[in-house]
């Protein structure tokens, strides 16, 4: 038979060995199963699945995805918001996955078809360059992701944004999403795998109340093959120990305080609101909204959004059959889904799992059959 | 969209808001408005969306580089991860001459 380490290609097959047998030696000693662990990251789950850790971890260990992808949990008034500005004429900028993302009758990418505006970003500098060199369009910046990308948006908003450029946040705030998760009774998730690089911007010590409150370990992972595995090892530890803590298993790029600049900025610009999330429903704090100070920047102050124009009229029978909302929950996981590769597939994406590189449904979907080597019997 | 991409300083502007910075190759101007310590030529950063969002530790940079050369090297065509971090390459604002050695 051939030897599953060298066949997933860890840089070091001898230590993944080891770190999976620690792990199949921990679960055993936990003495209850199954033993569900959560992750809250889709560069986490892209590198799970690609790697095929899961092939290496015992059955009753669930890694499970949450609400890890901010493109997905984008919410549909968000995206309506969006598509009612560039068919108003704007121009809008955005992140790639987000032009594709469903609105509750059209996307980004239909309103482009249409011939209005839509320009995909890869930095929200490049949208300040295009407001720059269109003085005469009124430029919005539809922002998405986490506190990781969203300290990018406030450096550049402090910095000084052209006149004809405002910022339309559809930012999330991951740590209290983990809350609403973490309260989900059919979960019953254990512990969680946190993102290392939002925790580089935040610090590890974020999670600390938490933790407290929840009484569920956190453990910062980095997105090496061997990194994920030494957090999941990390995290059964703390889970068979009975210790609610929070582990720093990403020193690399992690620190207690995280990046102070980053979070001034971040924090100068935005502040948290109650949000509803695509899926998982209303989310206490789960949004970052720009504060009044920079009003005349922000798209939602400066133009009358009215989505009800771009509203969904007719009912969309396999929308109403995607399971987007429960995968992103941790409820269910995308072979749960009857749409799954078959209506649903990232060419024609049905829900928004299958929309993002970060999404649940898209990560499975290319790293066919890797996701869960056990289940074929390796 | 959080996976970042690591690459090195070979310059600071004289203001020193921004830096360019060799990715695999690939030369491309990063903002230093919200990285967490001065950097210098020589130093590794992290880049998210066009931004230096950490300065990795010297003695850590190796390990960082690993898995990147991995995704890199070994991608199929349509491969997520790298996909992920071309896209973060891409951020970065192009440079005159900015392929580099790549």
């Amino acid at each position: 038979m051939a030897d599953l380490f060298q066949e997933l290609k860890f840089r070091d097959p001898g230590r993944a060995r080891a770190l999976s047998q620690a792990i199949h030696r921990e679960v055993k000693a936990v003495g209850r199963v199954p033993i569900p662990l959560m992750h809250v990251c889709g560069s986490h789950e892209q590198a799970i699945a690609r790697f095929g850790l899961r092939a290496v971890l015992p059955r009753e260990l669930e890694v499970i995805m949450g609400p890890g992808c901010p493109v997905c949990i984008t919410d549909t008034p968000e995206v309506d918001e969006a598509v009612a500005l560039a068919a108003d004429g704007k121009v809008v900028c955005t992140y790639g996955d987000m032009l594709r993302l469903p609105g509750a009758s059209r996307s980004l990418a239909d309103v482009q078809a249409e011939g209005g505006r839509v320009e995909v970003v890869y930095s929200v500098a490049q949208a300040v360059e295009i407001a720059a060199r269109n003085p005469e369009a009124e430029v919005v910046f539809f922002a998405s992701g986490f506190e990781t990308t969203a300290v990018a948006t406030a450096a550049v908003v402090l910095s000084g944004l052209p006149p004809n450029l405002s910022i339309l946040s559809a930012h999330k705030y991951v740590p209290a999403a983990m809350e609403v998760v973490a309260e989900l009774k059919e979960t019953n998730i254990q512990g969680f795998i946190a993102a290392g690089h939002a925790a580089t911007i935040t610090g590890w010590g974020i999670f600390e109340p938490f933790v407290r409150k929840t009484g569920t370990p956190v453990v910062v992972a980095g997105f090496e093959p061997l990194d994920v595995l030494a957090a999941i090892l990390k995290c059964v530890e703390l889970v068979r120990a009975g210790k609610a803590e929070v582990a720093n298993c990403y020193p690399r790029c992690v620190t207690r305080e995280g990046n102070r600049p980053a979070q001034e900025k971040l924090w100068k610009v935005f502040r948290v609101a109650d949000g509803v999330w695509r899926g998982i429903a209303s989310v206490p704090r789960g949004n970052l909204e720009l504060r009044d100070s920079f009003a005349s920047h922000n798209a939602r102050h400066r133009f009358r959004i009215d989505i009800a124009r771009v509203g969904g009229q007719e009912k969309n029978l396999l929308a109403e059959k995607c399971l987007c909302g429960l995968i992103m929950s941790g409820l269910k996981t995308p072979r749960d889904c009857e749409l799954f590769g078959k209506e649903c597939r990232p060419e024609s994406p049905v829900g928004a799992c299958m929309v993002s590189s970060e999404g649940a449904c898209k990560i499975w979907h290319l790293y066919g059959g890797l996701p869960d080597l056990r289940e074929v019997g390796t | 969209m959080c996976l970042g991409v690591p690459g090195k300083v070979l310059s600071v502007d004289g203001d020193g808001l921004s830096a360019r910075v060799d990715f695999f190759g690939v030369v491309k101007e990063l903002r230093l408005d919200i990285v967490d310590q001065p950097v210098q030529p020589g130093d590794y950063v992290l880049n998210h969306v066009g931004f230096a969002i950490r300065r990795i530790p010297p003695e850590e940079v190796q390990e960082t580089l690993a898995l990147f050369d991995t995704i890199l090297k070994e991608a199929a065509q349509g491969d997520l991860m790298a996909a992920d971090v071309r896209a973060e390459m891409a951020a970065g604002r192009d440079v005159p001459g900015g392929r580099g050695r790549g």
